[in-house]
C-alpha cells in the first residue's frame, strides 16, 4: 500500500515538502500493474483527461507477473500532479499497484519504423550508410519499399527520421515509451506479494 | 477479457449447489441474498425481464416507482444515507440510464453506496446504434467506483457479488451494472456466493501504529488543537469513538456539511460548521490552531477557501481511509491511513486526558460576535419578513432535534444545516460535493422509506423543488411520510445573493415566477398549508410535523435575505465576513 509517493510526502516536513519536489514540469514515466479487464484503459485515461494532462504515450503489455498487465504512461508534468495521478490510478479497483519514475530512474526505449521506397535505397549507398551509422536495421526489403527499424530514445529515432527525410519517408510510426525501473526489484515484486497474500 | 472466468480469477468463490433459472430471476435472488428490501427505479424495454422477475417477489422487495430516473437514484441515495444500507436503483437502457447520471455523480463525490442496474440492448446489437442503445459503461465510468457490463446470464452472480461488495466496502461509492437483455433472458445454473475480497482492491489500508503514536504525541503536546470531522466518521460508524476522542482530549470539533450530525449539536465541544457559510469561530480559528486533526474529511475547497491562506501555521494530522485524499489539498504532517473507527480506537488509547478551556473560550467569544451580527436576527428577526432561520428554529423546538433533515441546494440548505439541531447520527442528508439541485425531495422520500421510524423533513427551495417536483406523485403512491418544507423566496436565492454581492445586483435570470405550489401539492393529494405571517408559523409547523403522513408546508420567506457569514471565493478562511 505504501508506495514511494507516500514516502516522499512523509519524509519531508509539511511546510517544505511541496518545495522539495520540483514544481517545474518534467518527464515522468508512470507504471501500473493491473488486472486485464475491459474498460480499465478508459478508467485510467479519464484520470488524466479530468486534470487536462496530456498523455504523451501509453503502452499496455503483459508484465513479468503471470496474468497481470502493465501500463506504461509517459507524461510531462509536475511531480506533485504526478503523485496525485498515481494515487488515483492505484485507487481504481482493478489496479494492484502504481508508481512513477523520473527520467534518470528508468531505462527507457521507443521503437520506430520508417518506410521508404526501394528505389531510394538502390540509387546510392547513402541510405545503407545512414542505417548503419544509426544502429538501425532493415526489417524487410520488398520490391517497392523497405522498412527500417530503430529503437532508442526519442532524439535518436528523430535523428534518423531527419536524415532519411530527403529520401522520402512514405510512412513513419513510433511506439509509446516502454521503460523498466533502475531499482533492483520493480513494483512487480510488490504485486507478487499482494497476489501471494490474496491466495491464502 | 471481462468474462465470468476473469472475474472468478479475482474473487474467491467456492462452488455451491446450483439451480437452473433465468438471468433476471437470478438477479432478484441475489438482491434477496444481499438483504435488499427496497429498490428504486423506472421500467422500460431493456430491463423488462428484471421487472417481470420482481413481480413474483413484491412481498420481499418493495420496488418504488419514481417519476423520473433522477428521482429514483436520489431516493436510493436518501435511503442509503438514512439507514446505512446499499441503495439499489433500476433503469432501462439509453435515456433511463442517462437520467441516472447526475445521481451517480452525486453519490460518487459524497461516497454513497449504490448499486445501479441498467438494462442494455441485446448483446448482438451492441455497437449498432440500436433503439435506446447508449454507452452506459463509458458514460458512467468517470463517476463510478466500478462498473461492469454483463452480456451472459452466467456472469450475473459474480458481477453482482462484486458490485455489492465494492459499493459498501472501504470508501463507499456507486457501482453500475449494465445487463444486456439477452443476459436477463438467458438460462443458467445459478449459485451465489457473496464477494468478500478482491486481490486488486484494498478497502481499508492497514493501520500504521507508528503513525498513530506520532499523532498522539503531537496531540498530547498541542496547546491549541482543533478537530475537523467529516462523513468518514459516519461511514465508519465511528461516532462513539469520535466522541470519546474529543471528550478525553478536550479538543473543540467543527464539522463539514457531510459530517453534520455525527456529533450532537449541543455537545459542549461541538463548535459548529466549517466552510463558506460555516460559523465564524470554526473558520477564523483554523488559522490559529497549532495542531489540526482532520477526521474522515477531504478538505474540499468549500471548506478551505483559498489554500494558500489555509492553516499554514498548523501541524496537520489526517485520519483518512482513502490514500488519494492524503496530501491532495492540504499536506499532512502525520497521515493516519485507515478506517476512522480503528484509527480512533487506537488513538484513544494513547491520548492523554486534557482540557483546553482557554482555547475553547475563543470559539465561544467568536460565537458571541456571530450571534450579535448574524444569528440573533436570523433566528429572531425584528423585521416583519419571515426568515429561513426562524423556521428552522421552530422545527428544532418541535422535534427536539430528533428528526432527519434532508435538504436541497441553495440558501435554504445553508441555513437549515447551520441552524438545525441534531441528537442522532445519520440525520443530515444533503448533496454536499456536487451541490445537486433537485436532490432534496426525492432523497427525502428515500430517507423516509429507509428510516420509517424517524421524522424526515425535506427542506427545499422553490428553485430546486421544481427540478424533481414530479416525485410528489411518488409520495402519494408510496405513502412515504416525508415532510416537505418549501422555503419560498421566489428566487434562485443563492445565485441572487452572489449577484447582489459580486455582480452589482444584476439579477440575471434568478427571479422565479412560480406556480401556485398549494394547488400543485393538492393536485398530488398531499395535505398542504402555506404561511405568510409570523403569527401563524408555529402552529403550522406543529401541524406539519405532528401530522401522521406526508405534508407539504410552504413558508414565504424574505425575498432578498442573505446567508452570512461568508468566506467569499478566493479569500482565506480567516477573512470570513460577518456581513
Ligand atoms: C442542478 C443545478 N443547477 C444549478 C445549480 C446552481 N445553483 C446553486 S444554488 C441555486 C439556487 C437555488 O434556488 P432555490 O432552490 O430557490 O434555493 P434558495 O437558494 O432560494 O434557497 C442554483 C441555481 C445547482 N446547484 N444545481
Ligand atoms: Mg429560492
Amino acid at each position: 500500500m505504501y508506495s514511494r509517493w507516500l514516502q516522499v510526502a512523509r519524509e519531508s516536513q509539511k511546510s517544505d515538502w511541496s518545495d522539495l519536489m520540483e514544481s517545474e514540469k518534467q518527464e515522468f514515466t508512470i507504471t501500473a500493474y493491473t488486472e486485464n479487464h475491459v474498460g480499465l484503459l478508459h478508467r485510467i485515461t479519464i484520470i488524466f483527461t479530468k486534470r487536462k494532462i496530456n498523455i504523451e504515450s501509453l503502452t499496455t503489455s503483459e508484465s513479468e507477473v503471470e496474468g497481470i498487465h502493465r501500463f506504461t504512461i509517459a507524461v510531462t508534468e509536475t511531480e506533485q500532479q504526478v503523485i496525485k495521478v498515481v494515487k488515483q490510478i492505484e485507487k481504481q479497483v482493478e489496479v494492484l499497484k502504481s508508481d512513477y519514475y523520473k527520467k534518470k530512474e528508468v531505462v527507457q526505449q521507443e521503437l520506430a519504423l520508417y518506410k521508404i521506397s526501394t528505389e531510394s535505397l538502390t540509387s546510392g549507398l547513402d541510405v545503407e550508410r545512414i542505417v548503419r551509422e544509426h544502429n538501425a536495421r532493415f526489417l524487410t526489403i520488398e520490391k517497392h519499399f523497405v522498412v527500417i527499424e530503430k529503437s532508442g530514445f526519442r532524439r535518436e529515432t528523430k535523428a534518423l527520421f531527419d536524415e532519411l527525410k530527403p529520401y522520402g519517408i512514405s510512412e513513419f510510426v513510433r511506439s509509446g515509451r516502454i521503460a523498466v525501473s533502475r531499482e533492483r526489484d520493480g513494483i512487480g515484486k510488490d504485486v507478487e506479494k499482494i497476489l501471494a497474500e490474496a491466495a491464502v | 477479457m471481462a468474462t465470468a472466468e476473469a472475474i472468478e480469477e479475482s474473487t474467491k468463490s467456492k462452488p455451491k449447489p446450483t439451480k437452473r433459472m433465468t438471468g433476471a430471476e437470478a438477479l432478484v435472488q441475489i438482491l434477496l441474498q444481499e438483504n435488499v428490501d427496497m429498490a428504486f427505479g423506472y421500467p422500460g424495454g431493456a430491463i423488462m425481464p428484471v421487472y417481470d422477475a420482481l413481480y413474483d417477489h413484491q412481498d420481499s422487495i418493495h420496488h418504488v416507482l419514481a417519476r423520473h430516473e433522477q428521482g429514483a437514484i436520489h431516493m436510493a441515495q436518501g435511503y442509503a444515507r438514512a439507514n446505512g444500507k446499499v441503495g439499489v436503483c433500476l433503469a432501462t437502457s439509453g435515456p433511463g440510464a442517462t437520467n441516472l447520471i447526475t445521481g451517480i455523480a452525486d453519490a460518487q463525490i459524497d461516497s454513497t453506496p449504490l448499486v445501479c442496474i441498467t438494462g442494455q440492448v441485446p448483446s448482438a446489437l451492441l455497437g449498432s446504434d440500436a433503439f435506446q442503445e447508449c454507452d452506459v459503461l463509458g458514460i458512467s465510468m468517470p463517476v463510478t467506483k466500478w462498473n461492469f457490463q454483463i452480456t451472459k446470464a452466467e456472469e450475473i452472480p459474480q458481477a453482482l457479488a462484486k458490485a455489492f461488495y465494492l459499493a459498501r466496502s472501504g470508501r463507499p461509492g456507486p457501482v453500475v451494472i449494465d445487463i444486456t437483455k439477452d443476459a436477463q433472458f438467458g438460462e443458467f445454473d445459478f449459485a451465489y456466493e457473496p464477494c468478500t475480497s478482491l486481490r486488486s482492491y484494498v478497502p481499508k489500508p492497514k493501520l500504521d501504529h507508528a503513525k498513530v503514536k506520532e499523532a498522539a504525541e503531537l496531540i498530547n503536546n498541542a496547546e491549541r488543537p482543533y478537530v475537523l470531522f467529516g462523513q468518514g466518521v459516519i461511514l465508519a460508524n465511528a461516532e462513539k469513538e469520535f466522541k470519546q476522542f474529543i471528550e478525553k482530549t478536550g479538543i473543540p470539533a467543527a464539522w463539514t456539511i457531510m459530517g453534520l450530525s455525527a456529533l450532537e449539536t449541543d455537545h459542549p465541544l461541538n463548535v459548529g460548521m466549517l466552510g463558506m457559510h460555516g460559523n465564524y469561530g470554526p473558520n477564523l480559528l483554523t488559522n490559529e490552531c497549532d495542531v489540526l486533526i482532520a477526521v474522515g474529511m477531504r478538505f474540499d475547497d468549500r471548506v478551505t477557501g483559498n489554500l494558500d491562506k489555509y492553516a499554514k501555521q498548523a501541524k496537520v494530522v489526517h485520519l483518512e481511509i482513502d490514500p488519494a485524499e492524503i496530501d491532495k489539498n492540504v499536506p499532512a504532517d502525520i497521515p493516519v491511513l485507515g478506517d476512522a473507527k480503528e484509527s480512533l480506537t487506537e488513538l484513544n488509547k494513547l491520548v492523554k486526558p486534557n482540557s483546553h478551556e482557554e482555547w475553547l473560550q475563543r470559539f465561544r467569544d467568536c460565537d458571541q460576535q456571530e450571534w450579535e451580527k448574524v444569528i440573533e436576527e436570523e433566528l429572531h428577526p425584528k423585521s416583519d419578513v419571515l426568515s429561513m432561520g426562524e423556521v428552522i428554529r421552530i422545527i428544532n423546538d418541535v422535534t427536539g432535534g430528533d428528526h432527519i433533515l434532508v435538504t436541497d441546494v441553495g440558501q435554504h440548505q445553508m441555513v437549515a444545516c447551520r441552524y438545525s439541531k441534531f441528537t442522532k447520527s445519520k440525520s443530515n442528508i444533503t448533496s454536499g460535493g456536487l451541490g445537486t439541485m433537485g436532490f432534496g425531495l426525492p432523497a427525502g422520500i428515500g430517507a423516509a422509506l429507509g428510516a420509517p421510524e424517524r421524522t424526515v423533513i425535506a427542506v427545499v427551495g422553490d428553485g430546486g423543488l421544481q427540478m424533481t417536483i414530479q416525485e410528489l406523485a411518488t409520495i402519494y403512491q408510496t405513502k412515504a411520510k416525508v415532510k416537505v418544507l418549501l422555503l419560498n423566496n421566489e428566487f434562485l436565492g443563492m445565485v441572487r445573493q452572489w449577484q447582489q454581492l459580486f455582480f452589482e445586483k444584476r439579477y440575471s435570470s434568478t427571479e422565479l415566477i412560480n406556480p401556485d405550489f398549494q394547488q400543485v401539492a393538492k393536485g398530488f393529494y398531499i395535505p398542504t398549508a402555506k404561511v405568510t405571517e409570523r403569527k401563524n408559523l408555529e402552529k403550522a409547523i406543529e401541524e406539519f410535523i405532528n401530522y401522521d403522513g406526508s405534508y407539504f408546508l410552504e413558508v414565504m420567506v424574505g425575498k432578498e435575505n442573505n446567508v452570512f457569514p461568508m468566506v467569499t471565493s478566493g479569500s482565506g478562511v480567516a477573512e470570513i465576513r460577518l456581513e
